[in-house]
Formats: C-alpha cells, structure tokens, sequence
C-alpha cells in the first residue's frame, strides 16, 4: 500500500470524528487529531477500534498513547502489517 | 416571598404521539399506541403488546449529529432528547451549539434505567473478554444521569443539571424539584422532564411479576384498561415528556407564551409502613401527599375540577380512587372529572409522570378531558365511589381551571402536583 492509499483510508476511518472541516480538507502526515482535526479525544478509542477493523490488526495501549497524528498512525498500521 | 412558576414550554415523545401536535390530536380522539410486538412472543413474554413511539431516521438526525448517532442504542437518551430540544425550542429559546452558557436555566430529568439494550451489547463483548473494543459511549449511554448529560450540552445550560429516579414517580417529582428550585430563586428556569427505555430488557421484570396483561395480544388497543371491571395488569409503554418551568417575572419579561401555572405539590415517602410494601403503597401516605400538595398550593380540596390519575390498570386503582375520594373528602357526584391517560400510551413506567404531566397542561390548556379508552365497563367498586359520568369515556369539553396529577412508584412513593389555567 502506497503512502497516499494509507492516507486516503485514514481519512476516511477519521471522518466521522472530525470538528473542523477545513483541517480535514487539507488533512497531511502532519495533520494533528486533537489539535488540527478537534477530535474529541474520548473519540480517539473509537478511531482506534476502526482502524483495527479496516487493516484487521489488533492495536495495543502502547500504539494508542503513540497515535496522535497521521504520521503517527501510517508509522504504526505499516509496522502492524508489516509485523 | 417566593417566586410564582409558570410552564412556558411542552415537549413529548409517547407511544400515540410525537411532538406537542400530534400528541394533542391523540389525546383528543383517544387514540392508542400500543400495538403488538413479535419480539416479546419470540422471547415468551406474556404480555407481547406495549406502547412504543415511533421515530424515524430522518427525525433522529433532526435531533442529534452523525457522530452522536454512531453506536447510539439508548431509546430512554433518544425520546428524553428529542422532548427536551422540543420544549425549549417550544419556549421560545433557540438550539445553537455555540450558544452562550446560560447560568439561570437548569435540568432535572429522571429516569429509570438508562440504555439497556446498550448495556447487553457491553456486556457480551465484555464476557467474550473483549472489554478493550466497547467504544467510547458505554458510559455515557447507560449512566442514570446520561440523558441529563446529552441534553444538557445541547443547550448549553448552566445550572443544576442532575436525573432523579423514583420508579413510576420520577416525571412528576422532577416536574416538582424543578418547581422548587425556580420557587426559591435557584434558578429562572428548569428544563424537567423523564424517559423511559422500550424493549424486553425493561419490561422483562414486569412480565415476570405478573403485573402486565396477557389477555390482549390479539386485541391491543383494547389492553390498557384503567378502572375497567376486565383491567388485567398494564401495558407497558416508553417514551418521555418534557416541560419547561420558568419563574412568572422572567416569563412575562421575555413575553413568553404561558401554558398554566404550577400551584405547588407534595413528594412523600409510605415508607412501606401500614400496608405499604415495596410494590404496593401506604393509603395513609398517599392520601397526606394529596392532602399536602393541596394545602402547598394554597387551595381547597373543592377547587380540583380534574384528576389525571395514577391508574395504571391493576388492582390497586380501586384503592387509588378510595384514596382519593378521602383526601379530599369529596365523592359520587361531588367528586371531580378523573382520566387515566394510560389507556392510550400504556404505563410509560419512568417516563409516565412527564408525559402524564404534559398531557395535563395540554388538557388544561385547551379546556377538554381526553376520554378513559376502555373503560365501558367501570369497576363496580370505583362506581361506588364516584359518579360514572365523571369517569368520562368520550371527549369532553370543560372550562376547568384546576388540575390535579399524581403518580405512584414502586418503594412506596408518591408525588402530586396541582396545575392551574393562567390568565393573563
């Protein structure tokens, strides 16, 4: 999976949860869940869960604590897939 | 000198009717909302008939946002919500999420149980040792208080903001300590109301009990029969009602439309003394909460024109109709007009005092008695005790100014309120 398809598949996990639509229209690696996208950071257990359903991966509280931006969550669904 | 509370805004989710209108419209016709439901036969229940309201998608997502809906499944959190945005906006207030916090409104709004069949999905994943994928929402979804959380930040309100439980009391007691609060200048404003959840998992104790019908699931519009000599046990109902208290100086200051007035009322306990038990209610006590509320509200007895009862459609309405007549100390033809709107919506159980209390003002309101639906056989006792003809089994129109409404629970409590028509 290229960089750009994991991106694209993030999005769309992330979408629902998003509270400023301007940051998720411009959405990059650099992209920040809770300070960029105002997610709701009790939202981001639910983030998590789908994105365990969509790479049928199981994420730990470790990968959890790590996964506050996009960067973030490719660097941890690629080594889980890799893994 | 305590402020005088007057109700400024109405908002209802019941079996027959959705919103103020049409809840209005049912009440007129007598029209029932208890229908049959093939999940209670599929699971052996005897009584497979209850009152459900019906919401569609497209209203849920008039009320709440995409992502509060994703694994929504509280039906109590869904109809509280629903009548609690459709009194304030009724009143007159708006909806916007960024409004600013309002300090002088507040929030009472009970209920029984809160997102059952939300807690039997966390319970099973939970069993499977899956506790780690439940989601963010469990709590938020079956905490008691989760209806009063949702709403609450809807509307952006800051004062007290809390859900009582009392059983089958808790719509009129909130509607009470509402009053209370505006009463003694806590607050301006009280948003109060109750919800009950639908379904199995609520109705199943009931079941259990014996305390629901099961002789009319092939005929259930004809189930709920308060003071009927063939009442067999209640049908179960859910939903929720919703009222917006407001002080008389801050209503007439805003030029809001009034509904009535609250006169004052009683809550008391029977404390499962003198034939009071945890299902069944202390007369003694019953009869002071009626006597209590009476003299709160500063009137006499001989002012109660109407009585939206309790009347559930058990036994025991015999013995509420005996303790009424002795509290105030009226009977046969000098006993008031008394309606049960159970007939129509069922036992809406914690949700019954708010949308009992709702389809009084509205009765009020518009100065008509909505009929006692099956109720052409009235119970020999109960005609002992009161004239027929004021046990009305069509539509009435009445100029009344006066009502009375009480609700009974289960631990042997009781509430009772007096509403009065205001004139401006």
């Amino acid at each position: 999976m290229t960089n750009q398809e994991l991106i694209t598949k993030l999005k769309a996990i992330v979408s629902p949860y998003i509270q400023d639509e301007e940051a998720f229209k411009n959405l990059s690696e650099d992209t920040d869940f809770i300070k960029d996208l105002k997610i709701n950071s009790a939202n981001l257990v639910d983030i998590i869960l789908d994105i365990e359903d969509e790479f049928d991966i199981r994420l730990e509280n470790e990968d959890m604590e790590k996964m506050l931006d996009v960067k973030s969550a490719m660097a941890i669904v690629n080594t889980k897939l890799a893994g | 000198m305590k402020n005088r509370v007057v109700i400024t805004g109405l908002g209802v989710v019941a079996p027959n009717g959705v919103g103020v209108s049409d809840f209005t419209e049912a009440l007129k016709q007598g029209k029932s909302g208890i229908t049959f439901h093939q999940e209670l036969k599929d699971l052996k229940f005897s009584c497979q008939i209850g009152g459900i309201p019906n919401i569609s998608e497209e209203k849920k997502k008039e009320y709440f946002t995409d992502l509060q809906l994703r694994g929504f499944n509280s039906s109590g959190i869904l109809y509280g919500c629903i009548s609690g945005i459709d009194a304030w906006k009724d009143a007159g207030f708006d909806t916007n999420p960024d409004s600013k916090l309002d300090y002088d409104t507040g929030l009472i709004f009970g209920t029984g149980t809160s997102g059952v069949e939300k807690f039997r999905e966390a319970i099973y994943k939970l069993d499977e040792g899956n506790v780690r994928r439940l989601g963010s929402t469990v709590v938020l979804q079956t905490m008691a208080s989760g209806v009063s959380a949702y709403l609450s930040g809807m509307l952006g309100l800051g004062n007290q903001v809390t859900t009582n439980s009392s059983a089958c009391t808790t719509g009129t007691e909130a509607l009470l300590m509402g009053f209370e609060r505006i009463q003694n200048g806590k607050a301006k404003r009280m948003l109060v109301g109750s919800c009950s959840d639908h379904g199995p998992y609520v109705w199943g104790g009931f079941d259990a009990m014996r305390v629901m019908t099961y002789k009319y699931n092939d005929n259930p519009e004809k189930g709920s029969r308060p003071m009927s000599a063939s009442a067999s046990g209640f049908v179960p109902g859910s939903g929720a009602g919703a009222l917006v208290l407001e002080s008389l100086e801050s209503a007439l200051e805003r030029g809001a439309k009034i509904y009535a007035e609250v006169l004052g009322g009683e809550v008391n306990s029977g404390g499962q003394r003198q034939g009071g038990t945890l299902t069944a209610p202390n007369a003694e006590a019953v009869q002071r909460c009626i006597k209590k509320a009476i003299e709160n509200s500063g009137i006499s007895s001989n002012d109660i024109e109407i009585i939206n009862g309790h009347l559930t459609a058990t036994s025991k309405d015999t013995l509420e109709i005996e303790n009424w007549t002795k509290a105030l100390n009226r009977n046969g033809k000098a006993f008031p007009y008394i309606n049960s709107t159970k007939s129509m919506v069922g036992h809406c159980l914690a949700a019954a005092g708010a949308i009992e209390s709702v389809a009084s003002v509205i009765q009020l309101n518009e100065q008509f008695i909505a009929p006692n639906s099956n109720c052409e056989d009235l119970h020999p006792e109960i005609k002992k005790l009161v004239a027929s003809e004021h046990i009305p089994t069509e539509k009435m129109d009445l100029s009344f100014n006066i009502l009375a409404k009480a609700s009974f629970g289960f631990g042997d409590v009781n509430a009772c309120v007096l509403f009065k028509r205001y004139m401006a």
